[in-house]
């Protein structure tokens, strides 16, 4: 009997459950804690050096001292977190939520504000802003 | 006298997870000989280190192949560790092998689900995949991705398990393994699944032994020889047995693999009530030198991992032989006299990994 | 014959068969071949295994030299053969099954040789 009706049990408890599936995106899904999505940094306590710049294996990060701007590449990005292992400042976390699909690749920056103190170069004093140029277009 | 003709055997096919080319020389639908082809999907992996240093390529190596993902980035640090002389934390061992323990169960139940969408058995697909969802989550719960974990370096693991979360993973392990035992049945006794499968594809002993087969094809013949009892990780710790059959065909190969599934379980369970406190990873400092060669046990078989380091920060050459490479032959033996029908579930004995095989 | 520590024996290339007649009557089995080039010159490490021990040895050739194939002894051999010939460029002889350059279908001609001579 068990050669013919293995499944049986298994078949009739489906029949009468609901689906295991859930109906995304119409219900969004929800994220355990350690999920790598997307990098965040706090541009405040960044001294650019560049070393997260020197260990991204696709090169997605761009570090400029000169106008104080860290530029990443969200599509290029692979989420390894090996430049938030790098940074010396700790100040680079990788926290859940994917990039949403687009139609072109582009580039978000992230800008310091010039505040007394502020290492060397004399860059012009800006407010602190999320530019996202139409850098990349591939 | 019957006519010879010969059938491609597309890299494309419904049945074939990944692309591989066959020649198959048919007579009348009996196969006399196939003659491989590969190269679809060749990425050229190898030849990377010399642009990447020997940190960054624990990342490359991870992305060779999805299933076998985490053993490769593990194999790669252990060379790489025995080659620097650093001793890593007894808890990172433990840690390395519930990881490795949990990669072989999805990957198992990844491999019964594909067998079944072969021979039309579309149902139990589905439920084996299902319970392999519950095995992606937790991966997820503890390393951050489902396929790819990015979890090695060389010197330990970036990532800690608390041992809340290690007791909740046993229990959700035990509910597993009810249903488990219910769908695993069906594989062992369903008619229909063992008229496809019973005396299907046989190699004996010592065909195995001469062309080289290595993992469950292997020990379906009845060879026991398991790369675990070596001891690397902690499996020096643990005791298991190694689970062999004497049939030689295609449903010896099955049952050791669903034996090797509730094998896994036990391996956790002990794994997870002996672990130590401690430190997950040690600073490595300076540049290697030297070579060594790493013997791992993959859910496919037997890997082989070779490094040849410098001295500087990029290394001369770093070599993995996977177990599918090795069993091409034997696959090869196996379709000589088979029926044209049979030969997709031919290839599916040997669990073909083929971005593995062709890096 | 000479040791080079980590298991590895260095032998030369008239010791390349008695050895592999020796680990054939043996019972052992062939694990792998792996090939590198470097410096002008193919190193080619054969390993071979028996329950849980593993030996390695390793074969230094020119350019220009010729290594027997031992696929009539190693069945197994074929597959790694015909790769190191197809991507490294190593000329290998007398082999059982010889796939003429078409196991790999990839464009370049020697294309691992290439990338190290660059």
């Amino acid at each position: 009997m068990a050669q013919f009706m293995g499944l049986a049990k298994t078949v009739l408890r489906n029949l009468f459950s609901k689906p295991v599936t859930t109906s995304y995106p119409a219900v969004p899904r929800e994220y355990p804690e350690r999920t790598r999505g997307h990098i965040e940094i706090q541009i405040e306590d960044c001294i650019f050096c560049g070393l997260c710049m020197r260990s991204c294996p696709p090169g997605a990060i761009q570090v400029n001292r000169g106008t104080g701007a860290w530029t990443i590449n969200r599509f290029d990005c692979i989420q390894c977190g090996y430049c938030v292992e790098k940074c010396p400042k700790k100040c680079l976390s990788i926290v859940p939520g994917y990039t949403a699909p687009e139609e072109k690749k582009y580039t978000t920056s992230v800008v310091k504000p010039a505040a007394e103190g502020n290492a060397g170069q004399a860059a012009a004093a800006k407010a602190p802003v999320k530019a996202e140029a139409d850098a990349k277009a591939e | 006298m019957a006519k010879r003709s010969i059938v491609p055997f597309g890299p494309q096919h419904p049945v074939l997870p990944e692309p591989i080319h066959l020649d198959l020389v048919l007579e009348d639908e009996t196969v006399i000989e196939a003659v491989p082809s590969i190269g679809y999907v060749h990425r050229g992996l190898e030849s990377l280190v010399t642009k990447k240093d020997f940190n960054e390529m624990v990342y490359v190596t991870e992305r060779i192949c999805g299933i076998c993902s985490f053993m490769h980035g593990m194999g790669y640090c252990n060379a790489l560790e025995k080659i620097m002389q650093v001793e890593v934390p007894r808890r990172a061992d433990y840690l390395r092998t519930i990881w490795c323990e949990m990669s072989r169960l999805h990957s198992h139940l990844l491999w019964l689900g594909l067998l079944a969408d072969a021979f039309g058995f579309e149902a139990l697909f589905m439920q084996s995949w299902r319970l392999r969802e519950k095995i992606l989550d937790m991966f997820e719960i503890s390393t951050g991705g489902r396929v790819i974990f990015s979890v090695n370096k060389v010197g330990g693991v970036l990532k800690d398990m608390p041992s809340d979360m290690l007791k909740s993973f046993v229990s959700i392990l035990d509910d597993m393994e009810k249903e488990l035992k219910e769908t695993t049945t069906v594989f062992l006794n369903d008619f229909t699944v063992k008229s496809r499968l019973e005396g299907v594809g046989i190699i004996t002993k010592d065909d195995a032994i001469r062309r080289g087969a290595v993992g469950p094809m292997m020990r379906a013949s009845g060879i026991e020889v398991d790369m675990r009892k070596t001891g690397y990780a902690a499996y020096g710790d643990i005791d298991f047995e190694i689970i062999t059959s004497t049939e030689c065909d295609s449903l010896a190969r099955c049952k050791v693999r669903i034996g090797e599934i509730f094998q896994s379980i036990g391996i956790i369970r002990q794994a997870a009530a002996k672990i130590p406190q401690g430190e997950i990873s040690v600073p490595v400092k300076g540049n290697p030198d030297g070579e060594y060669f790493v013997r791992l046990e993959q859910p496919r078989g037997e890997a082989f991992y070779y490094v040849r380091a410098n001295g500087t920060k990029f290394l001369d050459r770093m070599r993995v032989r996977t177990p599918t490479f090795a069993n091409i032959p034997a696959m090869l033996q196996t379709l000589k006299g088979a029926q044209f029908a049979d030969v997709p579930l031919l290839i599916l004995t040997i669990d073909p990994c083929i971005s593995c095989t062709e890096r | 014959m000479e040791d080079l520590g980590s298991n590895i024996v260095k032998i030369e290339l008239v010791e390349l068969l008695p050895i592999i007649m020796e680990k054939k009557n043996d019972y052992w089995r062939l694990a792998q071949i792996c090939c590198t080039f470097r410096e002008g010159i193919y190193e080619v490490s054969y390993s071979f295994a028996k329950d849980f021990e593993l030996v390695n040895y390793r074969l230094v050739v020119d350019k220009e030299e010729i290594v027997p194939s031992i696929s009539r002894v190693y069945k197994a051999a074929i597959l790694y053969e015909n790769e190191m010939r197809e991507l490294f460029g190593l000329k290998v002889e007398y082999m059982k099954v010889d796939y003429h350059g078409k196991l790999y279908r990839i464009n370049e001609e020697t294309p691992f040789l290439a990338k190290e001579e660059k």
